[in-house]
């Protein structure tokens, strides 16, 4: 049984990571070096003279790139498991998982681990300012397992008391709040950092849902063969 | 009359017989799901949340790209 849940997230993981890797290094890395311009101060904002908003960018990196599309693939093998064991409890419970309905199980995803911790720590970009890193990580985490139990109770309870519940699980961390930095000092324009934004939220709504497809495909299939193998 | 359950061989205990068969898959996969939820979040924390040097400096894109606090 364990091997069901490691081959289906190694495979459903690995495959989503390298597409999700590609669109990464296609439409968000772009956007990242642009900014890096601005934070190593190469260029500057609102300096003596107007800044073109196509500077050259250093093109393609094999071990830079390399090593992200990698670390991709890692990153979404540790997403892929965690799906799997949610999908398993899921099945236990009565849903169907297959590659159709995984589609559902990666939006949720997305927006447990994405959305949820994204809507008031906005995806950065290098650069910004930002309050210390291991008290963003701890809200982080919080935001991220509230998230979870909350679409847990919307999608699995059977009561107002658990969709009320999951209500203010959603809202709690960000009427609460997250670590904010002291004072702005970001020296990357506005409109470079919204990009960057809405492109990592972006490519991370289609990262989740091929990851939730997946996933349910290949769980699916693993239970076929270990069925036929009986 | 004929007993239908006598005709096809079933004596009512194949209803229990399923849904112990059902617990027993559920009781036998949660330790799997257990550890392959911890393991996934053992490898998102690596990946993503670690702050050593090195494990930063090669994943910082990724970090920045998925939406995790970099630095």
């Amino acid at each position: 049984m364990t091997s069901r849940f490691l081959v289906s997230a190694l495979f459903a993981g690995a495959l989503a990571g390298v597409i999700i890797g590609l669109l990464q290094l296609v439409f968000v890395q772009p956007v990242l070096l642009h900014a890096e311009l601005y934070e190593s101060g190469e260029l500057v904002h609102f300096g003596a003279e107007a800044v073109s908003a196509h500077p050259v960018l250093p093109g393609f990196d094999l071990m830079r790139d390399g090593l992200s599309v990698i670390f991709t693939m890692l990153t979404y093998t540790g997403y892929a498991l965690i799906m799997v064991a949610a999908m398993s409890f899921g099945e236990d419970r009565g849903a169907r998982i297959d590659g159709r309905w995984g589609i559902l199980w990666g939006v949720a995803g997305f927006v447990a681990f994405h959305l949820a911790p994204g809507f008031t720590l906005a995806p950065e970009v290098p650069g910004v300012a930002a309050a210390d890193v291991a008290l963003r990580q701890v809200w982080w985490f919080a935001t991220v397992i509230a998230a979870c139990v909350a679409l847990w109770l919307l999608a699995f309870g059977h009561n107002w008391a658990a969709w009320g519940a999951a209500a203010l699980l959603l809202a709690a961390p960000h009427l609460i709040g997250a670590p904010e930095p002291e004072s702005f000092t970001g020296p990357v324009p506005t409109e470079i950092g919204a990009l960057f934004a809405a492109r990592a939220l972006g490519v991370g709504l289609v990262a989740w849902v091929l990851l939730g497809s997946f996933a349910g495909y290949f769980w699916q299939r693993e239970g076929e063969h270990a069925a036929q193998a009986v | 009359m004929r007993n239908l359950k006598q005709v096809v061989g079933c004596d009512g205990k194949e209803m229990t017989m399923t849904t112990m068969t059902a617990k027993s898959l559920t009781a036998s996969r949660f330790v799997p799901a257990i550890f392959a939820a911890v393991l996934g979040i053992a490898l998102i924390t690596l990946t993503g949340h670690v702050q050593a040097a090195a494990l930063h400096d090669a994943a910082h894109d990724v970090r920045h790209a998925t939406g995790f606090p970099c630095h």
